[in-house]
């Protein structure tokens, strides 16, 4: 946005020389938006040529003085500035917004540019299309709106985090989390303690635009941590003009969808009655209750929510400024779960020196409030025995129904009362983050060419909390109930200084600009740890003296301080010929303290280049508004995920209990840490071929790209020699992978009439990935690396990496079926025909990512009317049926442990007796499509006499699902595929208001 | 003039700046982590890391009991890292002496006798010992005269290290020993092998029995004389045990007897002082760091300092199901139990005559209908074990109120074994010793199972298999059975049959290559200078 007040300050100066006297008229006219006939305030009217400026009312009109031989310009923020001739008295403005042209700016790193002079796969997503309805957290704006960028909620926690990936993600075992950064600071994304998801505490609501690179010749400029892709969350500013101000609020009721699939408490009592007559033992009869209980009922509620929000924004005292608050209240749909967020931002952009010196202060504050459920319920619930009651007949454990064993004690291996786990404790937790830096832009008064940006910033947050358990609780009761408090601290912070100079060459129709920079960003986490304690006042009987402190809680060490830097030297050149030819060349150079001195240093050099066919090829073909070829190709590193000083072996100090006896003494262990002296970060290397097109002026336009990444020195965690090193595997570089795939966008507006318009968007993205190398020594009889743990026995790993499949593909054995499809238990395929089964007859089947995703979003406004439906889908992933395989037999019914358990409805289909967790059998296509969001707009006009105008909206989130997957839901946010039972999401129902005035 | 002056040094300013390095400030280290020059710069130092070596036998990583540990490659901490857990799936499992109700990956694999170079278990016990004597060559390094010299250490702290590079080098030699034992081969590292330099070399088994033999008979001097230093540290006993044991086994190892020598070092032990603890069931109890004096080895387990999964706290949690309170334990994990064929070894398996058969709880006695097993994972069926057991001989509470975490203390080597060296070594033709002191022996360990002399035997009962026999009852569910086996030739032939012995209800005979495991196929992928076993 800088840019922009930068670059109307620059034409406004040019005409000021032209100032002349003419007779003057007054007009007045009303600015409505082209796309749907409402009114536009905030417009900034200006007399060409002039200081003489006024701002449209919240009804789109304006009054003005102007001479007829004038014209006047509109413009504002998010649309295309425009020339009209004052020569009528009244002046009526169709205002037509930006994206529907090439002109609008995007942020792209380090700077913006305009849509149409782009040269590398970017896309920005604005305020207006992001995701409609409740959304607490900003990553998932973007679900469903670009190719290329798959955004996976964890599940339906409120707060709760998503798995980001653009293009697939290029690492194995570090990070595959693109590298985000608010409003110019890069932020880290590892969360902190007390956080479900550090990008909660952003409000959605201050958000303007988010911009999404993609391949490497538009991240090379972030270097070593780019080989992911680049979120950038630009927020909202303040523009010159009279203060406007906003108030929405919206309120919101989500429902369980569905619930997983489990037996009735009558179901289970015929299997077990069924099985003690079979057998004559009745051991299991005996522990039968007589209750129904559907213990996902006990556990789940209607959540409710409410969001509000207000901001001003215009200028005070010549000073641009935006001030918003916001107030988030949201409950889970698992009883007990809520989050609040109280957040705060504040813009200022003034200009000092005769408008040499531009700054921009942006700080987010916020402060986020979670009360966290215990997530063991959702767990609990589908496993516990639904012949027993909630409440217990005893004061035992606050009354609730555990299992106990003969004697009257607890069995420790049981389930867990879903209720009591929700009700027994209380886990709270307090976040508090600023977000903020302040750019000091000098263009030098002695040399304008060339300006100076100072950039200072920092990212600031707390989290603690308080996790306690009752005294009574069956999870703690033989310490008299826990109380935990825990404390962390990261304090990021960023210094930049970069040189900006461009150039437009006349003569030789070219322009050109250079970036010179220097950045130094440092990480610290800072930690405080506590020790636990007991209700009671002698927490261990046997150990009075320690009191009412938890044996075995207290630390270590009482405070941890681990620190990352990083520095790095960046350049970027943009050269335009003729504008057709636009050329963008680039190199960092980063050094990371995280590597050993030898090889602390990386070069990430990219090139770019577009060419504007359209204006060379097709001037004369009217239909054809756009069409633009663009090259990328770029070096990006990645290195999130890796130890901070892992380079060196170190010495670590053992806990208090993993001591050793001398004598009568304990003693603490120092022990070595396994170490590659050698570790660097991996390296991708992207090629891009992308094509944007446009037709009809514009109103059919997209793009299509075509990207190859091949990662090479890829941090891999494979087997190294026993008494090599001080483990049996090491983080090291070795191997390759390889991404590549295709991205398409389709924007058209098929309808486009005075009172209708119809928009309809479509993405779609095809990506495979596959693992091209992973041994330092090859060797034929390699069977590649195990992964995917799985829930059930100890130690089973479900998935593999290996050369030639795609990461996490599942490893299993075939099974074999009966004459009517049913799954023989125990019985697989002999695939090397050696007359045993065995692990040698483990094959490769499917994998969990998917192959194709696509979004669609459309929308329809007639008159005041607005309706848009927005869905997301992907084809091609395959998941891990965990919960099948761990609880459809009836082992879980009849646990050894002595009690009764649930079992998924799967065990009516198999009839297994026990888990047969490598099987084939449950491996699920989880191909879907969800239909995210259907919105209904009604723009109510003017209220409070016309002082305000007021928009309703009214949502359903989440409303339907096609799949044929048998799980709970097919859409999981875990790499390795392996399905557990989400926290469902809800379907939400909600409703907006929203008033500027 | 001096306004292009100020703007010279104002651009070249901003040009600094934009260039200016902070090159120097990449250089961190951890706040609480210590380098090596830290950790080994003072005696407290060394006996930290002293104490990490011989703690790899008792717990599984830094953080007790889990969370942080040792060995990773994808293995579970609390069950396929820890020694004594892994020690016990290796020598108990596959014999008539225990039988596992879980369901866990390959475990079933272990009394089938069909495991594969794929086991995840055998993964671990490989790591296991190669990752001890890792510590151990490392520990070596820096303890070097030169090392303490340059690093000021002087006195008795240097003269304890000293005796402490012997007692790592006994650590070693056994760590060697076990992959000796189950692998018949080994990744052979010594002090001469920094890390990260070059890959590994394979020793052989005969060669391994030379070195261990070579590397035991060096310390002797070194090692403190026997129950002269702390507890829980070893001295020369523990060296001549391990020898004794080694002897006794020759045959198996390298093709050639050795049993006088077997007989030379069980006397050793035996003459050095040792004494039987009165009362069996005592010696594997919450305090039987009483019994020391039968102990030449110890690891030694504690509820609240020396916490781990694959302890003793293993035994005696995974030894019961909801009758836990008499194994002293929260709550039990219907896991382990035995054969009718191991425990129709004592005529009468009830506990009132000999006292070390410890297979009654409330629950389960040793009736035939109780002792036979219909269904592996059904724990309700076989003889439960109840001889590990998380409970003071002297009633006092253990350590862990919570009782999930034991302190028995787990003897690796026994006075009781070295009387039985001796018998066996004796009857199968070692000279140095005579047939009247090994049937004094074998009555010694009968009359503290007995508490009198009523179990005695006669000099025409004492043969091969009654010492076999002898060595079921004596040290059943301490690591000894499938060696013994192995050493009588029974483990894998059809000669003795126990129930599920190779995955048949009745038992079977199984291929001969399981008399030693296979290399985990994952370390020859790492590791181009190992071999496969025959047969796998």
């Amino acid at each position: 946005m800088r840019k922009i007040s930068y670059k109307i300050m620059l034409s406004c100066a040019l005409f000021l020389v032209s100032l002349a006297a003419f007779s003057q008229n007054v007009i007045t006219g009303k600015v409505t938006d082209s796309k749907d006939g409402t009114p536009v305030s905030g417009v900034t009217v200006t007399v060409k040529g002039t200081k003489t400026a006024v701002q449209t009312e919240t009804d789109g009109s304006f009054k003005i003085n102007a001479p007829a031989v004038a014209k006047l310009v509109f413009s504002s923020v998010g649309f295309n500035q425009q020339e009209v001739n004052a020569d009528k008295a009244v002046v009526n403005v169709s205002f037509i917004r930006l994206n529907q042209n090439l002109d609008e700016l995007v942020v792209v790193a380090y700077g913006t540019k305009r849509k149409g002079d782009l040269t590398g796969s970017v896309t920005s997503v604005s305020a207006k299309d992001f995701q409609k309805g409740v959304v607490n957290s900003s990553e998932q704006l973007l679900q469903g709106k670009v190719a290329g960028l798959e955004v996976t909620t964890g599940g339906g926690a409120p707060g709760g985090g998503s798995r980001i990936r653009i293009r697939g993600g290029s690492s194995l075992n570090a990070s595959n989390d693109p590298l985000l950064v608010i409003d110019g600071v890069p932020v880290e994304g590892n969360g902190i303690s007390g956080s479900s998801n550090l990008l909660n505490t952003i409000n959605p609501n201050d958000i303007e635009s988010i911009s999404v690179l993609k391949d490497a010749s538009a991240t090379a400029l972030y270097g070593s941590r780019a080989s992911n892709g680049v979120l950038i969350i630009t927020t909202k500013k303040g523009s010159k003009g009279k203060i406007r101000y906003n108030f929405n609020t919206q309120l919101s009721t989500g429902i369980v969808g569905k619930t997983v699939k489990v037996l009735s408490g009558d179901e289970v009592r015929a299997i077990i009655n069924a099985d003690a007559a079979k057998s004559g033992n009745n051991t299991f009869k005996l522990l039968l209750g007589t209750a129904n209980t559907d213990w996902q009922k006990e556990i789940y509620r209607a959540a409710f929510g409410w969001d509000n929000n207000i901001s001003a924004s215009g200028a005070f005292k010549e000073i641009p400024f935006r001030v918003s608050l916001g107030y988030l209240d949201q409950d889970g749909i698992l009883k007990t779960d809520n989050f609040k967020r109280f957040s705060g931002s504040l813009n200022l952009s003034p200009k000092f020196l005769d408008d040499h010196l531009s700054v921009n202060l942006a700080l987010k504050v916020s402060n986020t409030k979670n009360n966290f459920a215990d997530g063991g319920a959702i767990g609990s619930a589908i496993a516990f025995d639904p012949t027993q009651t909630v409440d217990a007949s005893t004061t035992k454990f606050g009354g609730y129904r555990e299992w106990l064993d003969a004697n009257g004690t607890l069995i420790d291996l049981a389930t867990r009362n879903p209720v009591a786990l929700l009700n027994q404790r209380d886990n709270k937790s307090n976040v508090n983050r600023l977000v903020g830096n302040i750019q000091l832009d000098y263009k030098l008064h002695w040399f304008p060419d060339l300006h100076v940006l100072f950039n200072f910033g920092i990212d600031n947050s707390k989290g603690s909390g308080n996790d306690n358990i009752d005294s009574a609780s069956a999870t703690n009761y033989k310490t008299g109930g826990r109380k935990t408090y825990y404390e962390q601290r990261k304090v990021n912070t960023i210094t930049d200084i970069q040189l900006f100079y461009s150039k437009n060459l006349k003569k030789l129709n070219s322009k050109f600009d250079v970036l010179v920079g220097h950045t130094y960003q440092d990480f610290v986490t800072k930690v405080n740890n506590f020790a636990s304690f007991s209700y009671r006042s002698i927490a261990d009987a046997t150990n009075p003296q320690k009191k009412d402190t938890i044996a075995g809680s207290v630390p270590t060490f009482l405070t941890d301080k681990p620190e990352y830097r990083l520095e790095s030297y960046l350049g970027r050149v943009n050269i335009s010929i003729a504008d057709k030819y636009l050329i963008t060349a680039s190199i960092r150079r980063d050094a990371s303290s995280k590597f050993a001195k030898e090889n602390r240093v990386g070069y990430f050099p990219a090139v770019a280049a577009a060419w504007k066919l359209k204006d060379n090829f097709f001037k004369s073909v009217h239909v054809l508004s756009d069409l633009k070829l663009r090259l990328g190709w770029g070096t990006t590193g990645q290195q999130d995920g890796i130890p901070y000083y892992s380079y060196l072996p170190y010495y670590a100090q053992s806990n208090s209990a993993a001591q050793y006896q001398f004598g009568s003494t304990y003693y603490s262990f120092l022990r070595p840490s396994a170490y590659d002296p050698d570790r660097k970060w991996e390296t991708t290397t992207t090629t891009n071929v992308g094509l944007d097109f446009g037709f009809i002026n514009n109103r059919i336009s997209g793009s299509v790209d075509y990207y190859f990444k091949k990662t090479k020195d890829l941090l891999s965690v494979v087997p190294v020699a026993a008494g090599g090193n001080f483990d049996i595997q090491l983080l090291t570089n070795v191997g390759n992978m390889e991404n590549k795939g295709v991205e398409f966008t389709l924007n058209t507006v098929p309808v486009k009439k005075q009172n209708l318009q119809w928009d309809f968007g479509f993405n779609f993205t095809y990506n495979t990935r596959k693992i091209t190398n992973l041994l330092k020594q090859q060797d034929p009889n390699f069977k590649g690396i195990e992964t995917s743990g799985i829930s059930g026995g100890t130690g089973n790993n479900i998935g593999r990496f290996n050369v030639g499949y795609s990461p996490y593909a599942y490893y299993v054995y075939k099974q074999v079926y009966d004459g009517a499809g049913k799954p023989i238990e125990g019985l697989y395929e002999d695939l090397n025909r050696d007359g045993t089964i065995d692990e040698k007859d483990r094959y490769y089947y499917k994998k969990p990512a998917s192959d194709v995703f696509v979004g669609v979003n459309t929308q329809v406004t007639y008159k005041k009317y607005s309706l848009g439906i927005t869905g997301h889908g992907a084809f091609g992933s395959y998941l891990y049926n965990n919960f099948n395989s761990n609880n459809g037999v009836l082992r879980q019914i009849k646990n050894p442990i002595n009690f009764i358990g649930n079992a998924s409805v799967n065990y009516q289909e198999t009839n297994f007796s026990n888990n047969q967790y490598l099987s084939d059998y449950y491996i699920e296509n989880a191909s879907f499509f969800r239909l995210d969001n259907i919105n209904l707009g009604y723009n109510w006009g003017k209220v409070l006499r016309g002082k305000a105008s007021l928009r309703i909206a009214a949502s359903v989130q989440n409303v339907f699902i096609v799949t044929k997957y048998k799980g709970l839901d097919p859409e999981n946010s875990s790499d390795t595929g392996v399905d557990n039972n989400i926290y469902p999401r809800p379907r939400t129902f909600s409703l907006g208001f929203n008033l500027d005035f | 003039m001096k306004n292009k002056l100020i703007r010279y040094i104002a651009t070249a300013l901003i040009v600094t700046v934009v260039a200016g390095s902070c090159a120097k400030k990449l250089d961190l280290y951890p706040s609480n982590d210590l380098t090596p020059e830290k950790t080994f710069s003072t005696a407290a130092g060394y006996k930290s890391v002293l104490a990490k070596i011989y703690g790899t036998l008792a717990i599984t990583g830094n953080s007790g009991p889990a969370g942080n540990p040792d060995i990773s490659g994808g293995l579970d901490e609390g069950s396929q890292v820890a020694f004594i857990r892994m020690f016990f799936n290796c020598n108990e499992l596959p014999t008539d002496e225990a039988l596992v109700a879980w369901n866990d990956q390959t475990i079933h694999d272990f009394h089938d006798l069909k495991y594969t170079s794929a086991d995840p278990f055998l993964k671990g016990i490989y790591a296991r010992p190669i990752y001890n004597i890792t510590l151990i060559n490392e520990y070596m390094r820096e303890s070097t005269d030169a090392k303490l010299a340059e690093r000021g250490i002087s006195g008795t702290d240097a003269a304890d290290i000293k005796k402490s590079v012997a007692e790592v080098r006994f650590l070693r030699a056994f760590n060697y020993w076990v992959m000796m034992d189950l692998f018949g081969k080994s990744t052979f590292i010594t002090e001469d092998d920094p890390i990260g330099t070059t890959l590994p070399k394979e020793i052989s088994r005969a060669n391994l029995f030379l070195y261990i033999e070579k590397e035991l008979k060096a310390i002797d001097a070194d090692l403190a004389p026997v129950k002269t230093i702390e507890y829980g540290r070893v001295d020369q006993g523990a060296a001549w045990a391990l020898l004794a044991r080694m002897y006794l086994n020759a045959g198996v190892y390298t093709g050639t007897t050795k049993y006088t020598e077997a007989i030379t070092y069980a006397k050793k032990v035996i003459g050095a002082g040792y004494a039987l603890y009165n009362g069996y069931p005592k010696v594997f109890m919450a305090d039987n760091d009483k019994a020391k004096d039968e102990f030449m080895f110890v690891v030694n387990c504690d509820g609240l300092h020396t916490q781990a999964y694959g302890n003793t706290t293993f035994f005696a949690h995974a030894a019961c199901g909801d009758e836990g309170v008499q194994y002293g334990v929260g709550g039990g994990w219907y896991g382990y139990r035995s054969t009718s064929a191991f425990v129709n070894l004592f005529p009468d398996n009830t506990g009132a005559t000999d006292q070390r058969a410890l297979f009654t709880t409330s629950k389960y006695g040793t009736s035939p209908a109780q002792l036979a097993i219909s269904d592996v994972s059904n724990f309700d069926q076989g003889p439960h074990v109840k001889k590990w057991v998380n409970v003071r001989a002297d009633g006092n509470p253990v350590s862990d109120s919570k009782k999930e975490f034991a302190d028995i203390d787990f003897p690796i080597f026994r006075l009781s074994e070295m009387y039985l060296i001796y018998a066996e070594a004796v009857l199968r033709g070692g000279t140095g010793g005579d047939a009247a002191t090994a049937l004094n022996y074998i009555n010694l360990i009968r009359t503290r199972a007995y508490g009198n002399a009523s179990g005695n035997i006669s000099a025409g009962q004492l043969n091969l298999q009654f010492v076999l026999d002898e060595r079921g009852r004596e040290l059943y569910w301490e690591g000894h059975r499938r060696t013994d086996l192995i050493r009588y030739g029974l483990l894998t032939t059809g000669t003795y049959l126990w129930p599920w012995k190779g995955g048949v209800s009745s038992g079977t005979a199984v291929d001969t290559k399981y008399n030693l495991f296979p290399i985990p196929a994952s370390n020859i992928v790492a590791n181009p200078n190992l071999t496969q076993n025959a047969g796998y």
